[in-house]
């Protein structure tokens, strides 16, 4: 066995199992403590099961979706970091947030629902918010030059963030109380979904994404050496580039639609990754994945208890951590 | 034998970069690419390395076109080492120069021992054996240099173990016979001082002598390019304005046409190398 494979091998057992009993032991922690062989028991139905109902409907999809949202944020954190040969870049940087942000309101803002009404349309236009953002800033960056120019794509990504957000005040204008406060919540980031429907719709985009960034990790190392060094050593540049945008992309689109802009997740794990395992992407990518999904479960379930019966949307625990992480890394470089 | 022959290339539709450029390097030569700033010599090595295409005319490896070649097979026989290299992130020494190993692996496949023992004697070849577990960003620029020479040479290195091919998962470089490979360095000493300039440019000495690997690399330092390179290639405003044997092409008049610089070419009495002693600027470049 070769040193990369062990280590390989090392590294996804050592983030694995803490992650596992992160995300097993999540559901069963609560402001009300449940009995988990209650909770299983089938013989009580479950409209009488309380601790079924709380352990079914509430827990178990908040954890699921705290797992699936974390996994992908980080994820596509390394991604977007390596393609912009930027440590600080996070999963929002280049728009999406803001377009999701934007899909979000105007699903809000105007009541629009799917089907018979019933089914809230929110993760819904957020997807679509964040597809027409990166579709803006691919067109952007591949408008002037052949292949993908990564500094149009940074500057077009920060300006369509403050064109975003101050069209989000638009709209806001129009909004009423209710409405505000519901886009306000949304845009806190959280991960109360009540229900397993956002985390199925969001599952099939969040594995094709993974099955993309499975091809990425060599190509990532490559890429942070710069585009020639990168071609130079064999690989198709702009290939490797429109698949790490895409695939970034589509993982943030889902994990917004699924959980808000949840912020820091992207740029917090990637960094305690790297600072574990150092700096090459076949061990950051998998162990970021799995360190992201344990670390926004952590946090939820921080949030669901830190002053119970009160539950705080996670985005304020991980942006209240994630803030001085980030000027920490920016003074230390 | 690596060869462009009337390379013709330009980035836009306004200015040609490239007008017309031929040259050769054979295995173990060491040619040096001549050339004021914007004449074309960083682009005349990328399109030599297959990062840019022709717009006319034809690049060629032992007669093949270099366009026929899959990208990782060009980069098992054309490696490049640029004038400094930043990486992103903080790599160690031994994994920046095992990235060099990728275009011989599979998509899937991770470095065998042979790729690391391939890895530590391209270290040792540079000379910098010793720095294997440092971070990269810690090192100072002439051993940086040094191991993206390393880096270079584990690229161009084959294994004489036929393989499978086709098996994401396995080596894909069958050694059959041993290609000619080439090594293309942009201006490897610019940023270097006078101690690690000498480190750099007796290790690239060493590629051509003892490996038989093609060098061929473009400098500002006229004295570098004396003392080291056999055959020299001049380039201004994208054309051949001279080419043959250093000693042949390295004149006054050369100097003055290229610089606009009156200059002194002597022997140097101890090491028989010319040496070029700029003068003065001439009244019009």
């Amino acid at each position: 066995m070769t040193a990369i494979r062990r280590r390989l091998i090392v590294t996804i057992v050592a983030f694995g199992l803490p992650a596992l009993v992160v995300i097993g032991g999540a559901p069963l922690v609560g402001s009300t403590s449940i009995d988990l062989w209650r909770a299983l028991d089938r013989s009580v139905p479950i409209s009488e099961n309380v601790d079924a109902q709380i352990f079914f409907i509430a827990r178990l999809p908040r954890t699921l979706a705290g797992a699936l949202v974390g996994a992908t944020l980080a994820a596509a954190g390394v991604v977007f970091q390596g393609l912009l040969r930027n440590p600080l870049a996070t999963p929002f940087t280049l728009g999406i947030s803001s377009g999701a942000a934007l899909g979000a309101m105007l699903a809000i803002t105007f009541d629009w629902t799917i089907g018979f009404g019933s089914v809230s349309a929110v993760p819904i236009a957020s997807f679509a918010g964040s597809i027409g953002a990166v579709a803006i800033v691919y067109a952007l960056s591949v408008a002037r030059q052949r292949g993908l120019s990564t500094g149009v794509l940074l500057l077009a990504g920060v300006t369509l963030n403050a064109f975003f957000s101050a069209l989000i005040l638009f709209v806001q204008y129009f909004a009423d109380f209710a409405e505000t406060f519901r886009t306000l919540r949304w845009l806190m980031g959280d991960l109360d979904v009540s229900g397993f429907q956002p985390i199925v719709l969001a599952l099939p985009l969040a594995a094709a994404a993974f099955g993309l960034f499975a091809t990425l990790p060599r190509a990532l190392n490559l890429l942070s050496l710069g585009p020639d060094s990168a071609g130079a050593r064999g690989i198709d540049v702009t290939h490797a580039q429109r698949t790490a945008f895409f695939s970034a992309s589509l993982a943030t689109g889902a994990a917004v639609s699924v959980g808000g802009p949840i912020g820091f997740i992207g740029i917090i794990v990637p960094h305690l990754v790297r600072l574990l395992v150092g700096s090459d992407h076949r061990l950051v990518l998998p162990a970021s994945a799995i360190f992201g999904a344990a670390f926004l479960v952590a946090c939820d379930t921080l949030a669901r208890t830190v002053i119970a019966p009160v539950e705080l949307p996670v985005g304020v625990i991980t942006a209240l951590l994630g803030g001085p992480f980030f000027l920490w890394l920016l003074v230390r470089r | 034998m690596l060869s462009a022959s009337d390379v013709r290339f330009s980035y836009g539709p306004s200015k040609d970069t490239l007008r017309g450029v031929s040259l050769t390097c054979a295995p173990g030569d060491l040619v040096g690419l001549l050339g004021p700033n914007g004449s074309g010599k960083t682009t005349l090595l990328r399109l030599l390395a297959g990062l840019l295409r022709p717009g006319a005319g034809a690049i060629t490896i032992d007669g093949t076109p270099v366009a026929r070649l899959t990208r990782a097979a060009l980069a098992r026989r054309i490696a490049v080492v640029p004038q400094e290299t930043h990486p992103a992130f903080d790599y160690s020494v031994l994994e920046m120069v095992l990235m060099g190993r990728y275009p011989h692996l599979g998509r899937f496949a991770l470095e065998a021992p042979e790729d690391i023992a391939i890895a530590r004697a391209a270290l040792a070849a540079t000379g910098t054996a010793e720095l294997e577990e440092r971070p990269f960003a810690t090192l100072s620029g002439g051993e940086k240099q040094r191991v993206v020479i390393a880096s270079a040479l584990a690229q161009l290195e084959t294994t004489d173990t036929p393989s499978p091919v086709g098996s994401a998962f396995r080596r894909t470089s069958a050694g059959l016979s041993r290609a000619s490979s080439y090594l293309l360095l942009d201006e490897p000493t610019a940023s270097l001082d006078l101690g690690y300039q000498l480190d750099v440019a007796s290790a690239v000495r060493r590629l051509g002598d003892e490996r038989g690997i093609g060098l061929l690399l473009s400098t500002h330092d006229l004295n570098l390019a004396a003392s080291l390179c056999r055959t020299l290639v001049v380039l201004k405003a994208g054309e051949v304005i001279a080419s043959g044997p250093t000693a042949d092409v390295l004149t006054p008049a050369l100097i003055r046409r290229l610089y606009g610089v009156e200059a002194d070419i002597a022997a140097h009495s101890r090491t028989g190398r010319l040496i070029v002693v700029p003068v003065g600027r001439t009244a019009a470049p």
